[in-house]
Formats: C-alpha cells, sequence, structure tokens
C-alpha cells in the first residue's frame, strides 16, 4: 500500500479497512463495527502476515545460535527494536527494553528504580485518572518501602487539578507516575508542562503511554521523559509485547528486573555479571515474533502517517462528542478540552452492561465497567460506564450505528 | 427488537429491573445479612433476611446492577418469602442448574416464575448477573463472615 500525503477529508478509511481482515464480518446479523479499541485493536495483514513469516521462515531463538535462523531471528529482532528507537525518536537502541507491555513495564520501574531509592516516608505521586497498572506496582513498593502514595485529583470535566499537583511536589517526592492519555475520560494530559516541573524539584517522571502511542507522534527526548511504558497490543500490534524506554543513564544505575538467561555477561555460583542494556532487563527467550509483529506495526503506522491518523481520529472524536449529545439522558465522563478518541458516557437509569449487550446484539463492540480505574470510576460518582473508543479504521458510519443502537436500548430499557 | 435480546430481557425481566420488589427494604428483625459483589462488573447488593424457627418470614436487598442482577435478585426475594431455608435450598440448586447448564433442564417449571432468567444461558458474561443474589443467599443462610463474590 502506498499512501500520498492526502488532504483532511481524503483519508483513505475504506482502503485501511480493506487491511484489517478481522472487520470483515458479521457479529448477530450485523457487520461488526469495533469500537472497543482502547482495550485491544485489531492487526492489519501486515503484521499478521510478519508473525506468519517469522514461523514459516526465520524463527530460532535470538542472541544464541550459531546458525542462519538464529542469525535472521536476531537481526528481525534487533531491527524491531530500531524501528521502535525511532517510532519513539530514543536517542539510543539501548534505552528500549522489550517487556510483556505496559504493566510490566512500570512494575520493572517501580522495583528496580523507585524500590532501591526509597526511603520511609518519601513519596510516589500518581494521578486520581491511573489505570490499576499505574496504581498497583506503586503500592506494592510503598509498602516493601514505607513510601507514601499521593494522589493528584482532576477537576469536573476531567483534567488535571494543576494547582494540586504544583502543591504535591516537595523534597520528599522521588517519582511521578502518570497517564499520557486517560483510557476512560480520553483526556490528554499536558505532560510537557508536567514534566518540566517536576523536573525542576529534581523529580523522575514515568509516563504511562499505553493509550497515546497508537494516536500521537511521539518524541520522548523533545518530552524528556525519564520513563515511558507502552503496549504492543494497543498500537496494532500483537499482545504479549511492550515496550520501557528509559533514559540510558537512569537504565545504566538501575538492577536488573528479572534474573534468567540472556541478561547476564557471566554466572558463577559466586557472582554474576551482567549483560549491557537493553539486554540487562531482558531475561529468558523474548516474544520474538511479538516484537517483529510490532515492528511491522510501526512500518504500518509510518506508512500511513500518525498526522493523518490523529487528524482522522479527531474527526470521529468530534462527530462522536456531537451525535451522543444528542441523546436525553446521556452525559459523556470526561470534557477535557485537549481530548483523544475515547468516549466514556453513562445514560440515566440504564446500566453500561445492558448498554453493551444490546450493542453487541447489533454487531457494536464497546466496553462495559471500570476500565481497570476503580478508584476514577469512584471518583466520578458512578458505578460503571460505557465507553466507545475509535481507531484509525473507524467511520462515521459506524458512530451512526452506534447512537441508533443507544437509542434502542433506551427504548427497550430505559 | 432483534429476538435474541427479547428472549434476554423478557417483560418480567424489564419490569422487575424498573421497579424491584423488596429493594431497599431491610426488614424489621432481620438476623441473616450478606454482602455480594461481582468484581468484574462492581455490581453490588446487600441482603437481609429475618430468619425465624427456619422460616424465611421476610428479606429485603439493596445495592446497585445491571437489569439482570437486580431482576434476578427482586425476584428472589419475591419467591422466597415465607419459604422454609430447606425449600429456599432447593431453590438455589434448581437455580443453578437453569442459569449454568447448557440445556434448559426438563424440569423448568419447577421454579416457577424465575424461569424468565433462563435466557442469561446463552451469555457467558451475563451469567453472573443473575447468580449473584442467589451466592448472596448462600453466604447469608449459612453466615459465612466473608464478602461474598462471583468470583
Ligand atoms: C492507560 C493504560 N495503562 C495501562 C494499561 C495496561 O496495559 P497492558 O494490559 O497492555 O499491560 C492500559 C490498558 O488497558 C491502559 O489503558
Amino acid at each position: 500500500m502506498n499512501f500520498h500525503p492526502m488532504a483532511e477529508t481524503s483519508f483513505p478509511v475504506q482502503q485501511i479497512r480493506r487491511d484489517f481482515p478481522i472487520l470483515d464480518q458479521m457479529i448477530n446479523g450485523y457487520p461488526l463495527a469495533y469500537l472497543d479499541n482502547a482495550a485491544s485493536s485489531q492487526k492489519p495483514l501486515a503484521v499478521i502476515s510478519a508473525i506468519d513469516h517469522c514461523y514459516r521462515h526465520d524463527y530460532a531463538n535470538v542472541h544464541r545460535g550459531i546458525h542462519a535462523l538464529s542469525e535472521r531471528s536476531t537481526a528481525a529482532f534487533e531491527a524491531a527494536r530500531h524501528k521502535v528507537q525511532t517510532f519513539i525518536n530514543a536517542a539510543s537502541e539501548k534505552e528500549i527494553i522489550f517487556v510483556r507491555g505496559t504493566t510490566e513495564a512500570i512494575n520493572l520501574v517501580a522495583q528496580s528504580y523507585a524500590r532501591p531509592l526509597l526511603q520511609p516516608g518519601d513519596e510516589i505521586i500518581i494521578t486520581a485518572m491511573e489505570h490499576h497498572s499505574n496504581i498497583v506496582p506503586w503500592q506494592l513498593v510503598c509498602e516493601q518501602t514505607g513510601a507514601k502514595l499521593k494522589v493528584v485529583a482532576i477537576n469536573e470535566v476531567g483534567e488535571l487539578d494543576m494547582e494540586q499537583m504544583i502543591s504535591c511536589l516537595n523534597d520528599r517526592s522521588r517519582l511521578l507516575a502518570l497517564t499520557h492519555i486517560s483510557n476512560v475520560l480520553g483526556t490528554i494530559n499536558p505532560i510537557v508542562d508536567i514534566i518540566t516541573l517536576a523536573h525542576k524539584h529534581g523529580i523522575a517522571v514515568l509516563v504511562d503511554g499505553a493509550q497515546a502511542v497508537p494516536h500521537l507522534t511521539l518524541d520522548v527526548q523533545a518530552l524528556d521523559c525519564d520513563f515511558y511504558a507502552f503496549s504492543g497490543h494497543k498500537m496494532y500490534g500483537p499482545s504479549g509485547i511492550g515496550i520501557l524506554y528509559g533514559k540510558r543513564e537512569l537504565l545504566e544505575d538501575m538492577p536488573p528486573y528479572h534474573g534468567g538467561g540472556q541478561m547476564i555477561q557471566t554466572v558463577s555460583f559466586e557472582k554474576s555479571t551482567y549483560a549491557e542494556l537493553p539486554h540487562k532487563f531482558e531475561a529468558g527467550t523474548p516474544h520474538i515474533a511479538g516484537a517483529i509483529g510490532l515492528g511491522a506495526a510501526i512500518d504500518y503506522l509510518n506508512e500511513i502517517g500518525m498526522q493523518f491518523i490523529a487528524a482522522h481520529e479527531d474527526r470521529l472524536l468530534d462527530y462522536a462528542s456531537e451525535a451522543l449529545a444528542e441523546i436525553k439522558g446521556l452525559r459523556i465522563t470526561g470534557q477535557a478540552k485537549a481530548k483523544s478518541s475515547i468516549v466514556s458516557f453513562v445514560i440515566d437509569g440504564i446500566h453500561p452492561h445492558d448498554i453493551a449487550t444490546v450493542l453487541d446484539q447489533l454487531g457494536i463492540a464497546v466496553r462495559a465497567g471500570h476500565h481497570c480505574a476503580m478508584p476514577l470510576i469512584k471518583y466520578l460518582g458512578v458505578i460503571a460506564t460505557t465507553r466507545a473508543s475509535f481507531a484509525l479504521y473507524n467511520t462515521t458510519d459506524e458512530i451512526d450505528r452506534l447512537v441508533q443502537g443507544l437509542e434502542k436500548a433506551k427504548a427497550l430499557l430505559a | 427488537m432483534n429476538n435474541m435480546l427479547r428472549e434476554l430481557y423478557q417483560e418480567t425481566i424489564l419490569d422487575h429491573n424498573r421497579h424491584p420488589h423488596n429493594y431497599q427494604h431491610k426488614p424489621t428483625g432481620a438476623n441473616r445479612c450478606a454482602h455480594g459483589y461481582n468484581p468484574i462488573c462492581g455490581d453490588e447488593l446487600t441482603l437481609y433476611l429475618t430468619v425465624e424457627n427456619g422460616v424465611i418470614e421476610d428479606l429485603g436487598f439493596d445495592g446497585h446492577g445491571c437489569a439482570i442482577s437486580i431482576a434476578s435478585a427482586s425476584l428472589m426475594t419475591e419467591a422466597l418469602k415465607g419459604k422454609q431455608v430447606e425449600e429456599a435450598e432447593q431453590l438455589f440448586n434448581k437455580m443453578h442448574e437453569l442459569l449454568t447448564t447448557e440445556q434448559s433442564p426438563a424440569n423448568v417449571s419447577d421454579v416457577g416464575k424465575l424461569k424468565v432468567l433462563q435466557g442469561v444461558r446463552i451469555y457467558p458474561m451475563r451469567v453472573k448477573c443473575a447468580t449473584l443474589a442467589w451466592h448472596t443467599l448462600q453466604a447469608a443462610l449459612h453466615q459465612t463472615d466473608e464478602p461474598v463474590t462471583t468470583e
């Protein structure tokens, strides 16, 4: 496929849809409308073929065998690392650690960066809009060290309370961990300002980029974040593979997270010495085909162009926000000025699970529940929300069907 | 409207969801209580019973959840009022079978009005919504102190 620079309205969404074989199917008698992309996105043929090609032609363990297949696998695996580095504009490949996903990346930082550093009474700062995976690892490390967890509040529209953020940062703060984009509210946090602010206080910043990477053009050097975590499966790549980006000087000083093969230089029963970055943090046989698939996803995104994807998704967000606002009794939770293509909402008198079941019967996939952000849901004063999240292959027709489906749900259940 | 949806959301279920029976009712002299929780969807239910001489004299519930879980709790409390604890246990077993086995059991009529819930069987993700009230009942009758969950 060869894309040319395109005018805003000529995003070739129908052509793109044909790249995703899974979209071409009927669910309960209706064409599938997949609007659960914030949970996980679908895979283009380019990714499916790259994985298929790996297992058919090139597969062997990496960094070990002195034979052709191992060399090919290693080359493809390391090429994928290079693609990730360029995609997020990291300074070095050594700063790109392959992990299982965002969750593992955050746990790694909690245990290898924060834990050795934390003294009783030190503080870790998170926000009220974090996913469980950016809450629980910090609670664990706080229990282990006697550090305290501080939570920055959000306002009514779902934006961070910057005044509180400022007042939270003090000389006991050791790390600020926050999401780039909220998976429930869609809020895009002003992380450049926040990182600058934190650095003024000498506080390191971890950004949870799980929701941001598929939607934004990312430049970790421009952001100047210390750590950036994301998952392959939300950016059209395979599940089970993800990335921890970390600044080299920080990673160099951190102890390994897991011990095992691949992460060592020499092992004796008295003492082992560790491999260089990035391998120090990659114990055991990695998800080889997964990394290669992630590399293919990045190629695919680059071919289309992140700026065009973002523009298309912004149009979908505007369209959906307007259309949903027309529905009586529907309230959108999360009305931040800077928002990504995620819309959570509640409808008076109808439980989100019933909404999701009705929509599923009409071939429309959405998410209903607490979206792994129970503290946020409680904060919003609701029990659960329904969430529609849009990707590069979604269309305004699908949003029309969502609206019609919600009207049906209301007619049936309200 | 889609037939599958009608099958699941039968009129009786919709009615009980809109106007649940014994809802926000804590019987005077309630001597059994249990809390039920479905961690996957956040449905919560508190059940109160007044049990005297092996008979459920009165019962009521509180909480929030989807149409299926509210209707299930409402129908359950309605069915159990005045029943012996033993009968309640039997009904639990029958409901369990009705909601979780693939084939509709032959004797569905045994459960009376409660059979309207059998539509959930083909929605694996929704079965727990219907069974939450019943698991909570078990906990209340056996007075386990732990909050019950559907997991
Ligand atoms: C904001 C955010 N952070 C973290 C995660 C966890 O990602 P994973 O399950 O891929 O580790 C998710 C995914 O649901 C997310 O949306």
